[in-house]
């Protein structure tokens, strides 16, 4: 499994380039996650894919070549700080419900809606750490899920910085006919 | 200044430099038609939408500039599909403009609506749909630039009708390209420019392989100089040919699948390999397992995906091949290599002896013979512009390249049909040079209505049909791999001289050998378009050939008889 990471331009057509593309590669996407930056013209991708560093350096190459990726990087093998986040509606009554709060709390997740018959229970976390809170919860029966997939983000001084947009395109217009 | 976004496109594209234009009219492209009538740029009304683009393509492959093909929505632009794919595969700057329903019914299935940004997004370098006239200036201006710049490719804008009838505000210097800024990745990494230059220093049996790359960037001077400076030996892909003389001691030759074996057994023995602009195909690799097992390798390419993809790589320099060669150059320490250097020209004399000319004539026609006198009659020195087949690689194998940009041929995708049209863009090119289309019966077959563009546009080319009634490169396989079950390979064709005629172009029939190079004077000596019609041996196959998957040094090798050309013959 490799990590990358993605700035991309925030306009309509751009994940459709990126997903397609690895479709291209024969790589399989197992996360996909897109949301804007602190620069509202950028977008930042997490993109984890089903493929080896071999695969990883062909997709980070082929993303650098699309028009509208500004920077791609394979940041597998540093040190990484990763984000899942989920909302899970498990089955829940009078009985059980003590136990569930238990287990919740345990894995430092939140009820963030109460039913008579159910709760949403929003966790984040590692990805093991929320399929550690799924196993345990299955039992009481998992009626919805919805997860955003994984986001990272390097640690500390390891800067990943868009590129600014705010500068021409540098490259000269070519001529029709070169040669005369 | 107001202007509609038709007159802002024609504009526009006459401000880029654009003097040809190869399209077809429809119900969506006709406000920019209408303005077409109006500018000063030339419009070449093709027969069918893959001719524009391979003509577009044919025309930037001989300028070294950017061709320009238009078409409609829907089918007009679906029709261009396969010329956009041919020009990515060979990473030719083509522009597409293709017309669009208006933006109000965009999604809605309007006639003629085909989601053309969509289909081609995987076979373009980008492409875009544009829907308002006051960003068709700067989209374009933008369309130009990556097509041509970093690696090169086609480029797909698609204008809606309304963006085409609306007016804007049309200012050139305020329409600057805005292209996303890229990470400035540093190409001169000094470790593995270092190893580059310690490999180059320490081989002992050295071979370049030259590709497409040293042509698009301009780099012939450069690699001339950085072979002199190690004297190394060069082989080339098919798609290098031309960029290093062909008639240099130096130059082996072509490699690869249809390459002659001294260029494939020295690569198989080679203690280092200097990969230049090419991309390790598996056309010109053979099975990867067992290719150049000794050698260490240096990749010299552009296109940063393109490093370790199909072969790994021991020093990378990423970056321009001109630029990475002057750079390179200097640390060059001058070597003889004379021992490798015999020892390639020894394997040389263990295969065919190149003068066919003087074998004996056997009243047969063989195509090798044809593209030989070719090669003589025009000493060298015409575009050739070949389609895909067997026909391609006797081109590639009898006619001596010595120039850049002289053969155009379809490489990367093998598209038949390309040859005819490409041929058409070429001579708009190079309106001065004497252009050859050689070009199979099959092939021909697939595009041959741009003949009535060649009479319409009143060009002169010539037309070499090398006609063995077969679709001859798989009749071969049927005949090596398939045990001669020669099943939808037996082709009728008409009577290429007699639809010519119909055309109302010149032609004539040649079936035997000594008509050949008279034939061929004819055709040159007349100032307008004529096509000839060599009937040529119909079983005869390409040699040698390293079957598909095999190992590069495992080539089926010319056998002694029925044979065209071998060292005992001659």
């Amino acid at each position: 499994m490799q990590t990358l990471v993605a700035y991309v331009e925030n306009k309509p057509g751009v994940l459709n380039r990126v997903s397609s593309l690895a479709r291209r590669l024969a790589i399989n996407i197992d996360s996909l996650t897109v949301g804007p930056t602190e620069n509202e013209e950028i977008a930042r991708m997490t993109i984890v894919a089903h493929t080896d560093e071999r695969g990883a350096h062909r997709l980070e190459a082929s993303l650098e070549k699309l028009v509208d990726v500004l920077l791609a990087e394979n940041i597998s093998g540093r040190a990484l700080l990763e984000r899942d986040l989920a909302l899970i509606k498990v089955a829940a009554d009078q009985q059980n419900r003590p136990h569930l709060m238990e287990l919740i709390k345990v894995f430092r997740a939140r009820v963030v809606d109460v039913a008579p018959e159910s709760l949403i229970i929003e966790v984040s976390g590692t990805v093991d750490k929320i399929d550690g809170l799924l196993e345990v919860l299955r039992p009481f029966g998992v009626l919805e899920m919805a997860r955003t997939g994984r986001i990272s983000m390097t640690r500390g001084n390891d800067l990943l910085r868009p590129p600014l947009l705010d500068i021409e395109s540098s490259a000269g217009e070519p001529e029709v006919s070169k040669v005369k | 200044m107001k202007l509609t976004g038709a007159e802002i496109l024609c504009e526009a594209l006459t401000r880029l430099g654009v003097r040809e234009i190869f399209g077809y009219p429809g119900g969506a492209i006709l406000p920019v038609y209408d303005a077409l009538g109006k500018s000063k740029l030339h419009h070449v009304l093709v027969r069918h939408e893959q001719g524009a683009t391979h003509m577009a393509d044919g025309y930037a492959r001989a300028s070294g500039g950017i061709g320009v093909a238009m078409a409609t929505s829907g089918p007009g632009a679906t029709n261009m599909v396969t010329g956009i794919a041919t020009a990515m595969l060979d990473s030719s700057p083509v522009v597409c403009i293709t017309g669009q329903v208006s933006s109000k019914v965009l999604g809605s299935d309007a006639f003629q609506e085909i989601d053309i940004t969509g289909i081609t997004m995987p076979i373009t370098k980008h492409n875009v749909v544009v829907t308002h006239a006051g960003d068709i200036a700067r989209t374009l201006r933008e369309a130009f630039v990556i097509a041509k710049s970093g690696r090169p490719g086609p480029v797909l804008v698609d204008v809606t009708k309304d963006a085409q009838q609306a007016t804007a505000e049309f200012d050139w210097d305020a329409c600057t390209p805005k292209l996303p800024p890229k990470r400035v990745r540093s190409n001169h990494d000094q470790a593995e420019f270092e190893r580059a230059v310690g490999l180059l220093n320490t081989a002992k049996r050295p071979v370049i392989l030259a590709g497409h790359g040293i042509m698009v960037s301009g780099a012939m001077r450069a690699f001339e100089q950085f072979v002199r400076a190690g004297n190394y030996p060069v082989a080339m892909t098919l798609l290098g040919i031309g960029c290093f003389p062909a008639k240099d001691p130096l130059n082996l030759g072509m490699m690869g699948m249809h390459g002659e074996a001294w260029v494939n057994n020295a690569i198989q023995e080679a203690d280092l390999l200097i990969a230049v602009g090419m991309r390790f195909d598996d056309r010109v690799t053979g099975d990867l397992r067992t290719y150049a097992k000794n050698a260490r390798k240096i990749h010299i390419e552009i296109d940063r995906a393109e490093i370790n993809k199909n072969v790994n790589v021991d020093a990378a320099l990423v970056g321009d091949a001109r630029e990475v060669l002057e750079n390179l150059t200097p640390h060059v320490a001058k070597r003889d290599h004379d021992a490798w250097i015999r020892h390639i020209n020894e394997l040389k004399g263990d295969s065919a002896v190149r003068d066919i000319q003087s074998l004996p004539d056997t009243g047969h026609l063989y195509a090798a013979h044809v593209i030989n006198d070719l090669w003589k009659e025009t000493r060298g020195e015409a575009i050739v512009v070949t389609d895909v087949g067997q026909h391609q690689m006797w081109e590639a194998q009898y006619y001596h390249h010595d120039r850049p940009r002289t053969l155009i041929t379809s490489g990367g995708l093998g598209t038949m049909g390309f040859a005819l049209p490409a041929g058409i863009g070429a001579k708009f090119a190079k309106p001065d040079s004497e252009v050859w289309v050689v070009v199979g019966d099959g092939g021909f077959q697939m595009t041959m209505s741009e003949l009535a563009t060649i009479v319409q546009e009143k060009i002169n080319l010539k037309i070499a049909i090398i006609n063995n009634g077969y679709l001859g490169m798989v009749r071969q396989w049927q005949e090596f791999f398939y045990d001669k079950r020669y099943v939808a390979t037996p082709l009728v064709a008409p009577d290429f001289a007699a639809l010519a005629n119909a055309f109302g172009i010149r032609a004539e029939r040649v079936t035997t050998r000594s008509e050949s190079i008279s034939a061929i004077r004819t055709a040159r000596e007349a100032n307008e378009t004529v096509l000839l019609d060599f009937r040529v041996e119909q079983e005869d196959s390409v040699y040698p050939m390293v079957p598909a998957g095999a190992s590069l040094h495992d080539m089926i090798r010319r056998p002694q008889n029925p044979l065209v050309e071998t060292a005992s013959d001659a």
